[in-house]
């Protein structure tokens, strides 16, 4: 699968920044994913941001993908942020327009954000994966979500019939980050719609809010095409424990 | 006093000289009602600027040359939301000011570049406590400087006798932008350090105009 978008992530500090990096990397290991946090200061980093910083960020990003998707944390790293997208639109060379800048949190956006660039999605599906991100937080969004999920029902009776499978959870540690992302990724990469307990099979965000630990027992539905191949991969590798058995 | 490029760098640096003085001064208004760093972030902005001066190969040839170099420079040391704010001024006021030399129309049109660029970047308006409360009847006394036919030296001066009164203006001010806002009611009884800043750039720019 071709990667289309990278990541830039805007913070107050380096660290932070940085690490938000590393953990979006290890979702989405294909994804360029370009940290520009802090500013700098007697040779080492202070609090801050910087628009040098985050401009040769986006740039870099621009050359290895198609597009660049921006998350930022607080106040001036969204204000640096829209200054840089001026500079751009100064070039004219029509950089501006491959680059977003979304709502969305800054950590669970980078994380969504890079799992669907990892998955091939557009600079759309990147923008609306991030923004995502945010409403799944609040509990308001949460019943929009589950509301949400009906069509798909739908489409599986239209459909062959939908498949079951109950397995259940061998990893102590669960559905946790990483194990949370391959499941995510198989089942974007399936073409099935896979549904686990109910939620998302393909959105490691919603996989990770099941809060499923070791010995839960899983309910997975799949229907479309490709269902038998994709609940079997997804039954064998619960079963499997993602290694951490 | 002609208002050219060599006025230009001698505004900066007068500004650059003002904020050093006053670093202390802004911070312990930022304090108050925010997160007390403003005097040290603007500092640390145009003691980059200064060096960046310092260090050209050839003398800047135009108004907007020095601007857009402080423009820049703003954004990427500064730090603070005063960062992106005043290096968007600087970039929209480099945009308008292409002559050699700035009439008192061109002097107000750099102010209302700078004023629309804060608006721009910070969405705030007036009487919400900001740098705009200073800008803002700053250009607007500008306009009428030039209109009744002062040179560029007195509209100039216009400008910052009413961003300093504007920044005065800001004390009983409830903040709802920025960091202040979090701190609602409590925010009134403090001068907004963006809008005291504000007016000790504008006055900068008219006592080198005038030659003080």
């Amino acid at each position: 699968m071709t990667v289309r978008v990278a990541l830039v992530l805007v913070s107050h500090s380096a660290p932070a920044a940085g690490g938000t990096a590393d953990i979006a990397r290890q979702m989405a290991p294909d994804v360029t994913v370009v940290p520009a946090g802090g500013i700098e200061a007697d040779g080492g980093d202070d609090l801050g941001t910087s628009a040098d910083r985050v401009l040769a960020a986006v740039q870099a990003g621009l050359v290895q993908a198609e597009g660049v998707v921006i998350l930022t944390d607080l106040g001036s790293a969204i204000l640096t942020t829209d200054t840089v997208l001026e500079l751009l639109d100064m070039e004219d060379d029509g950089s501006a327009e491959r680059v977003r800048v979304p709502s969305a949190p800054f950590v669970e956006g980078a994380v969504a954000a890079a799992v669907e660039a990892q998955q091939g999605g557009d600079l759309d599906a990147v923008e609306a994966a991030a923004v995502r991100a945010g409403s799944l937080f609040a509990a308001a969004a949460a019943a929009e979500t589950a509301s949400d999920g009906a069509p798909d029902a739908a489409a599986g009776v239209d459909g062959p019939p939908a498949l079951t499978a109950h397995v259940v959870l061998r990893n102590p540690l669960g559905l946790h980050a990483r194990p949370a992302a391959l499941l995510a990724r198989a089942v974007a990469d399936s073409g099935a719609t896979v549904r686990v307990d109910g939620a998302n099979g393909a959105s490691v965000l919603e996989l990770m809010q099941l809060g499923a630990v070791g010995g839960r027992d899983l309910t997975v539905v799949a229907s479309g095409e490709g269902a038998q191949a994709a609940l079997d991969l997804v039954v064998s590798m619960l079963e499997g424990g993602f290694g951490e058995v | 006093m002609t208002l050219d490029v060599g006025w230009t760098v001698r505004w900066v640096r007068r500004t650059a000289e003002v904020v050093a003085e006053q670093r202390l001064a802004l911070s312990e208004l930022d304090r108050q009602i925010g997160d007390g760093d403003h005097g040290e972030n603007l500092n640390r902005g145009f003691s980059a600027v200064i060096t960046k001066l310092d260090g050209l190969e050839a003398p800047p040839e135009q108004v907007a040359d020095v601007l857009k170099l402080v423009a820049t420079t703003l954004m990427s040391t500064v730090g603070g939301a005063a960062g992106p704010l005043y290096g968007t001024a600087y970039l929209r006021a480099a945009k308008v000011t292409a002559s050699v030399e700035l009439d008192p129309a061109s002097v107000v049109a750099m102010l209302e570049a700078g004023l629309e660029g804060i608006v721009a970047r910070g969405k705030a308006t007036t009487g919400e406590k900001t740098m705009v409360d200073a800008w803002s009847p700053a250009v607007t006394a500008a306009q009428e400087a030039a209109a009744s036919g002062a040179d560029g030296e007195a509209v100039l001066d216009a400008a910052a006798t009413a961003a300093e009164a504007g920044a005065v203006a800001t004390d009983p001010m409830v903040a709802t932008k920025g960091r202040a806002s979090y701190l609602g009611e409590r925010s009134a009884g403090h001068r907004d350090p963006g809008a005291a800043s504000s007016a000790m750039i504008l006055r900068a720019a008219a006592d080198t105009a005038s030659g003080q």
